[in-house]
């Protein structure tokens, strides 16, 4: 057979010199070697205090977006379910009261919404389909869990926190990737 | 009672009892646990007449090196009381007539004994110390010294050339 | 001869001192364990544990209750007495080296001087010695008793492996001994804090006797008896909850030993590098000094240990063939060519 590569190397099957058999020299170098490594810096990051940065196109945990007077974005109108390739979306629209104004932006909203992080793939293609800049990835992971329930994400979990009323939560949420609007 | 004497008993006491557990028990790697104990029983009845060199010599040799063939090679056969051959009524009589004898001679031997005029040097005596046994050896028995070390070596070659295959 | 009116004070004195000697050696086995994930850690760039305590300092006692809170498994199958016994022993034997070695000169307690050594018997080296070979019952005993075939299969290897490497030890330290013409290890450690270190007098004797205590503890490359990869651990594959912890323990206390022990013997031991000891005494008086002189043999010790872990991450276990081969055919032959040598030296000089 034809080497694919240059750095193949025929295994040397001549018996030990008397310098070998003394291994000593080898084990030094050897021993120089771990020593180096000693010394040098590690790569660790200490997950919980440090973080390692995101890249920019970081796809992570969803978010529900709400426009700057703190009212939702979403309209319920189900392109996010149907574009997505691994039917993680389930939602349910309700009309909106009189009085409710404040909480939602547009006539219709999402009553229930839920994605199953279980199924969900991360491709991002809810938020390339949402008309109303509703629904984006931030850079968050789904934590881990003991139930196959809780991995489905409702409302509570996904809607960010109000602007008006919490800015500093909000800030913290809204991450790198949301649309400046 | 001074402590001296009560090691003397405790040691004593230890090593007879293991001896026996040697011949009683019924699983051979407990025979060979007794027998180390009787070692060190031994050991520290040397050490009690101040014989440093033999105390030491007698755990390396015999506990830390014999012995631990012997466990070795027990283990490998991993003898156990089911695979005991049952064993022939003559070879019992046989060997109540030897144990007999063996009886009969050490209390002859024991009768004779005056042991009212031999005192043990205990905890004195220095001719047990490495410096007085070396000199002792290398100086007085040299010639007996080196033939015994030239017939271990004749049996480390003796044991060489059986050990080698074909 | 001493009366049962026992002298009390040298009991209380010597039991003051036997119980400190256990507690520093657990002590030291037991950051052993933390300083060996550290440094493997370390050398395969990674930083080990950090969570419990700072630098994660706190581990050791977090891997003991660990160790105390798991199940105790003892096989159906196996020898209930020999298998709790062989843990044990195994202990014991590693704890009953310490009685000889010197940590310090002496210190004065308001007039009574107190010598820092269990025993300054005048067999000591030899008593090491004994008790080493002794060692080997604990690995033997409990890796027969767990009736598995790759215990007994490590026990057997074990036991074969401390009988070769004990010769080539015992021819080691007949060569150190032709130059000291004493056993006692205190007398050894005065002589080298009054000229050179046994170290640069004996070379070769040291190296063997390092390569050999290697093979005695058990340590890569020399860790046949508990090959993780062919032998599924070993000779305490069956042991569970402290039973195990002790033979792991036990490893730990022998590498503190024979760092100890190597110290002593070819390293000067208590001496104080580059002073003279006696000058020191006199300007700083005797309990300083000899703090500083346990300070200096606990340095020895730890670039010791240390050296241990170095090597332990650094080659990997030999082939049995291999070692058997190292052993009777390198080891041995050249421990005899280092007594001829010394021996010849000692006759030229005394001539």
């Amino acid at each position: 057979m034809e080497a694919l590569t240059n750095r193949s190397k025929a295994v040397d099957r001549r018996p030990m010199t008397v310098w070998e058999k003394m291994y000593l020299p080898v084990i030094a170098k050897g021993m120089g070697t771990t020593l180096k490594h000693f010394f040098m810096k590690k790569p660790t990051i200490n997950y919980p205090e440090e973080t390692r940065p995101f890249s920019p196109v970081f796809r992570g945990l969803h978010v529900l977006n709400r426009d700057e007077e703190g009212r939702e974005r979403c309209t319920a109108c189900g392109l996010c379910a149907v574009a997505c390739p691994a039917e993680a979306i389930t939602m349910e629209a309700a009309e909106r009261k009189e009085g409710e104004e404040n909480l939602y932006r547009e006539e219709k909203y999402a009553a229930r919404y839920e994605i199953n992080m279980l199924r969900c793939i991360f491709c991002g293609l809810c938020e390339e389909a949402c008309p109303k800049d509703a629904i984006y990835l931030s850079e968050t992971f789904t934590p881990s869990n003991f139930t196959r329930q809780s991995f489905i994400y409702g409302k509570p979990d996904l809607l960010i926190p109000d602007p008006v009323k919490e800015p500093e939560l909000y800030q913290k949420a809204k991450g790198e990737r949301a649309k400046k609007n | 009672m001074n402590i001296t004497t009560i090691l003397f008993w405790f040691l004593t006491v230890l090593a007879i009892g293991s001896a026996l557990m040697v011949i009683v028990s019924r699983n051979p790697v407990y025979s060979v646990l007794s027998l180390i104990l009787t070692f060190f029983a031994i050991s520290g009845h040397y050490l009690l007449l101040n014989a440093q060199f033999l105390f030491i010599v007698n755990l390396i040799v015999y506990a830390g090196a014999i012995m631990v063939l012997f466990l070795f090679v027990l283990m490998l056969m991993n003898l156990n009381s089911e695979s005991e051959p049952s064993r022939q009524k003559w070879l019992k009589f046989a060997g109540t007539i030897a144990g007999g004898c063996l009886l009969l001679v050490l209390v002859a031997a024991l009768r004779d004994v005056d042991s009212k005029s031999t005192y043990a040097l205990v905890n004195a005596g220095d001719s047990g110390l490495i410096e007085n046994l070396g000199k002792t050896l290398f100086r007085d028995y040299v010639v007996p010294f080196e033939i015994s070390s030239i017939l271990f070596l004749s049996a480390m070659v003796g044991a060489v050339v059986l050990g080698k295959k074909e | 001869m001493m009366l049962l009116s026992i002298d009390l004070t040298f009991l209380l004195e010597k039991a003051v001192l036997i119980s400190a000697v256990i507690a520093i050696s657990l002590v030291a086995a037991m950051y052993s364990t933390w300083m060996e994930r550290k440094v493997a850690a370390y050398m395969q760039d990674r930083i080990g544990p950090t969570r419990a305590g700072w630098g994660g300092l706190l581990q050791p006692l977090a891997d003991g209750l660990k160790l105390f809170m798991k199940e105790e498994i003892i096989p159906n199958a196996s020898n209930k007495f020999l298998f709790v016994l062989g843990p044990g022993l195994a202990m014991m034997t590693a704890m009953m080296t310490s009685a000889v070695i010197p940590w310090g000169k002496e210190i004065h307690i308001g007039e009574k001087v107190v010598s820092l050594q269990i025993a300054d018997i005048n067999i000591g080296i030899l008593y090491i010695f004994g008790v080493v070979s002794m060692g080997v019952y604990g690995i033997m005993i409990g890796g027969w008793a767990s009736n598995n075939k790759f215990s007994l299969l490590a026990a057997l290897r074990g036991a074969s492996q401390m009988i070769s490497y004990e010769l080539a030890m015992g021819l080691a330290i007949i060569a150190l001994l032709m130059l000291t013409g004493s056993l006692s290890l205190r007398t050894i450690v005065e002589q080298q804090s009054t000229g050179w270190w046994y170290f640069f007098k004996q070379p070769l004797g040291f190296l063997i006797f390092l390569v050999c205590a290697f093979a005695e503890t058990n340590r890569t490359p020399f860790d046949l008896p508990e090959a993780e990869n062919e032998l599924n651990f070993g000779y305490h594959q069956e042991y569970s909850s402290m039973k195990l912890g002790f033979y792991l323990f036990a490893e730990y206390i022998n590498m503190f030993i024979s760092s100890a022990l190597m110290a002593t013997l070819y390293f000067g031991g208590y001496d104080i590098p580059f002073v003279n000891d006696a000058n020191l005494v006199n300007s700083w008086g005797v309990n300083a000094v000899a703090a500083l002189q346990i300070a200096a043999l606990f340095g020895k010790i730890f670039l010791f240990i240390f050296f241990f872990m170095w090597v332990r991450w650094t080659i990997p276990r030999f082939r049995y063939d291999q070692l058997m081969n190292l052993g009777w055919k390198g080891m041995i032959p050249l421990a005899l060519l280092n007594m001829l040598v010394t021996a010849a030296w000692q006759l030229y000089r005394h001539a």
